[in-house]
């Protein structure tokens, strides 16, 4: 058995997971919206304000 | 009066200015959000975008019906007891800020535990506690803060549709299997007969057979089943010389390992599947948030409320039958046909007709099925089910079940016959040739024919350029439903135009003033009297007078659905119908009017009408050259004389359509031979835009409505449509030009193969070339086409 064999499988082998997780990412929906993380990752940067942890919603 | 707009809604802050906070307010619904977000800590909101909210509405048992448990069942898309997920579709997502709120719901109420905005689509997808809260809390709770979900018989139908993501699947097969081929394939290019790579070739090509298995029978079969689709129905489409050439480069290659002849083609056959379906993709994306498919259901709401032995109960639409009573708030839409009970009814149509001016009806009229009530609370008496309405009985027409693009000759489908037919000649000669002088390249030259015919450049002409095109129009306000909709532009030659709210604006009306003339106290007292009124004549009056000596009234009272009533220093004024004034309505109402009369008697009144379009004339002065121009108009006659004066004289004026007239005009004229283009906006037109060859919806707010169409133009591009219908005939010369360059490669593919010295390292090097080079010029061409564009 030679080495190229091996190595042969274990690059396919890696190639197949790469693959599977594309599969499940599209499974999961997250090509479904293109758009809003975009906008979503830059808004934790704008909220760092020292906050009392009072989060009571009057109804 | 310096004018101060309102820092949340943006609106001017006019009839009742609230100041708090050191900050305007146009309403006290504004304010109210305001203080919502300050007391949670929420006034982030503001940062990200200014004044993005909106002024939240008068919802008061609105959403009663969401009690129901049947009805939430239909909404939430997941419930274990003790979680519930629904989505809701909100229109006035338009801002980072709206995402922002709408993320951090959890911050106004802790039970919901998850909330995902989808922007695209305009949804919220909340997850919430259902021990602790309910649906009707949450849409109550993305009211106040002036998100109203929208909520439709639509949604109650189609329950949870599921989204297709094979294409997305197939293409990242088809790039797999490309990317892993092309590195196996590569040491046999250079044909080095170097000894290591001599012994391990049958396992190199053993494995790009392998990796080609996927594409050949899962990625690639919409080409096989369309080509399938097209013999049987005679018609030799583009898809029969791509399946065939996928399928032949397959089984030479399969039959080049085995009889260790060769490498095959298994790279040109990914590349090819994997250029093939990215033109798929790039033509298939669309726009998520609009929909091209709406009909009644889309308008109508869910549930109504019925009044059964003096108790009020919500029941579903569908539920209603002949001879209910049933309660009709403001701003809710009547649901079926009916008879007015007791109430005052506004009723306003502009579902329907595109007309905005509400329409006053006594006790005893019959209301229509499509209308809003926009004063108080009715009654109303059911005369039959939904289904069977006035309104919704034209969907019952068969247009509605037909599918255009089925009908429609694609430009490239055009084109394969003949090259079909071609390609198969030369292949039959060059075979016959080869079999006189050396039988034994026969068959090799015959599937080399084929393999480098496939007109894989071809079929990517027009999924790039129309594409490309598509997302140009997008940016400019034009949105199609799909690429092929250009095609049938470029084809058009008759154009019809509805009238009210088409060629004629619903935002903007022109008024004037016929009676005595008013003194400058009278016309001060006018001003301040009308800048108190919220109705919507009232307003537009308000803003076309000017607005010099505002004074405080010493008293003011609204009659709903009547008129308005304000006095300052002993003088006093009655603002509003012809009986409220105490003016006999002498003339037949053609228009609307609003009457004025003070303590000294009946003054006069103002007329509105409505205001054209700009850059009409213009417009239609640039169609008539290319086009048969017809205003196709559901209203009386009365606009006649103004329209022939703005209008080319050749245009045909008809009035008078009823919405299925209207279908049958284009219908018949269609049968004559023109393709017709109808250009409408309200739900009477929707049978003559399913019928026309393209129906194109004017929409003033995108994110509203508009009847099922093929496109959607926003109301402030509607001038630009002649440049529109000539870019979509330049787009088609840019097809045709990426035609010639294809064909052109095509000749230098043929030469090698018809001599029979086809190698895969040169199929391997013109397949992707074509494809990318074609791709390179109707990108550019079209972002040339598209920079000419306003």
């Amino acid at each position: 058995m030679s080495v190229i064999y091996v190595l042969l499988a274990i690059s396919i082998v890696i190639a197949v997971l790469f693959f599977i997780a594309f599969i499940r990412a599209v499974k999961s929906g997250q090509y479904d919206d293109d758009y809003t993380p975009s906008v979503r990752m830059l808004f934790d940067d704008e909220l760092v304000k020292p906050k009392t942890n009072k989060t009571i919603k009057k109804n | 009066m310096e004018q101060n707009s309102c820092f949340h809604c943006g609106d001017a802050c006019t009839a009742e200015h609230v100041v708090f906070d050191d900050k305007d307010f146009c309403c006290n619904g504004c304010k109210t959000v305001y203080e919502i977000f300050s007391e949670n800590d929420l006034t982030c909101y503001y940062d990200l975008q200014q004044a993005p909210g909106a002024t939240p509405k008068e919802i008061q048992g609105k959403y009663d019906y969401l009690s129901d448990t049947s009805i939430i069942e239909k909404l939430t898309e997941f419930d274990d007891g003790k979680h519930q997920i629904a989505t809701l579709s909100i229109p006035h997502i338009h801002c980072s800020s709206c995402i922002w709120i709408l993320e951090n719901l959890n911050k106004l109420n802790p039970n919901i535990t998850l909330s995902q905005v989808n922007f695209g689509k305009k949804t919220v997808r909340i997850t919430y506690k259902s021990e602790f809260f309910s649906l009707k809390e949450a849409v109550l709770l993305l009211s106040k803060i002036g998100y109203e979900p929208y909520i439709s018989l639509e949604d109650f139908t189609t329950g949870k549709n599921k989204v297709n993501r094979s294409l997305i699947y197939k293409l990242g097969i088809a790039g797999f299997a490309f990317g892993n081929v092309m590195f196996l394939s590569f040491p046999e290019y250079f044909e080095v007969g170097e000894f290591w790579l001599e012994q391990y070739k049958p396992v190199f090509r053993w494995l790009m057979f392998a990796f080609s298995l996927p594409v050949v029978f899962y990625a690639s079969q919409d080409y096989f089943i369309a080509a399938y689709k097209g013999l049987k129905s005679k018609l030799l489409n583009i898809d029969i010389p791509i399946a065939l050439g996928i399928l032949v480069l397959f089984v030479r290659s399969t039959t080049e390992i085995i009889l260790d002849l060769g490498t095959g083609f298994f790279d040109s056959l990914t590349g090819l599947v994997f250029f093939l379906l990215l033109g798929k993709y790039f033509q298939q994306k669309t726009y998520a948030f609009l929909s091209f498919e709406r009909d009644y259901k889309s308008y109508f709401p869910i549930a109504v409320t019925k009044i059964s032995n003096g108790s009020e109960l919500s029941i579903q639409v569908y539920d209603i039958k002949k001879g209910d009573r049933l309660l009709i708030r403001n701003e809710e839409l009547i649901p079926v046909d009916g008879i007015l009970i007791n109430g005052m009814a506004n009723i306003d149509y502009s579902f329907v007709t595109g007309e905005s001016e509400a329409v006053r009806k006594i006790s005893g009229d019959k209301l229509f099925a499509g209308g809003k009530q926009t004063s108080g609370s009715i009654e109303m008496e059911a005369l039959n089910a939904v289904e069977q309405s006035y309104l919704t009985q034209l969907w019952s027409n068969d247009v509605f079940n037909k599918n255009k693009q089925e009908s429609f000759t694609t430009l490239t489908n055009a084109i394969s016959k003949r090259f079909t037919i071609a390609v198969l000649g030369i292949a039959t000669i060059a075979t016959l040739f080869w079999l006189v002088v050396d039988s034994s390249k026969a068959l090799n030259v015959f599937t080399a024919v084929l393999i480098i015919a496939c007109p894989c450049a071809i079929a990517l002409s027009a999924p790039f350029t129309l594409g490309n095109l598509l997302r140009i129009f997008g940016k400019l306000k034009f949105y199609l439903k799909n690429a092929s909709v250009i095609e049938q532009l470029a084809k058009i030659d008759t154009i019809v135009f509805d009238k009210t709210g088409t060629i004629t604006s619903n935002a903007k009306s022109e008024t004037a003033y016929h009676g005595e003339t008013l003194s400058i106290s009278e016309e001060a007292l006018l001003t301040s009297t009308l800048r108190h009124s919220n109705h919507p004549l009232s307003r537009s009056l308000y803003d076309v007078l000017q607005k010099n000596n505002i004074v405080t009234l010493d008293h003011f009272e609204e009659h709903l659905g009547q008129g308005i009533f304000g006095t300052f220093d002993n003088q006093s004024i009655k603002i509003g119908s012809a009986n409220y004034v105490g003016q006999p309505q002498t003339e037949k109402k053609l228009k609307t009017a609003v009457h004025i009369s003070t303590n000294k008697g009946y003054k006069g009144k103002f007329t509105f009408y409505n205001a054209y379009r700009e850059g009409l004339s213009q417009l239609f002065n640039k169609l008539k050259k290319e086009y048969d121009l017809v205003i196709l108009s559901g209203d009386n006659a009365s606009e006649t004389d103004n329209l022939k004066k703005l209008l080319p004289t050749k245009t045909k004026l008809i009035f008078d359509q009823k919405p299925n007239d209207k279908l049958e005009y284009i219908k018949h004229h269609q049968k004559n031979g023109a393709n017709i283009l109808m250009v409408g906006d309200g739900l009477n037109d929707a049978g003559a835009l399913a019928q026309s060859n393209v129906g194109i919806a004017i929409s003033e707010n995108i994110n509203v409505f508009s009847p099922a169409c093929d496109a959607i133009l926003d109301a402030t591009k509607f001038s630009q449509l002649y440049s529109y219908l000539k870019a979509s005939k330049t787009a088609i010369q840019i097809i045709k030009w990426s035609f010639a360059f294809s064909f052109f490669y095509n000749a230098i593919g043929l030469y090698f193969a018809v001599t029979g010295q086809l190698m895969p390292v040169v199929a391997a090097i013109l397949m992707p070339l074509s494809s990318i080079s074609i791709v390179v010029f109707t990108t550019i061409a079209t972002n040339i086409l598209g920079r000419k564009l306003k």
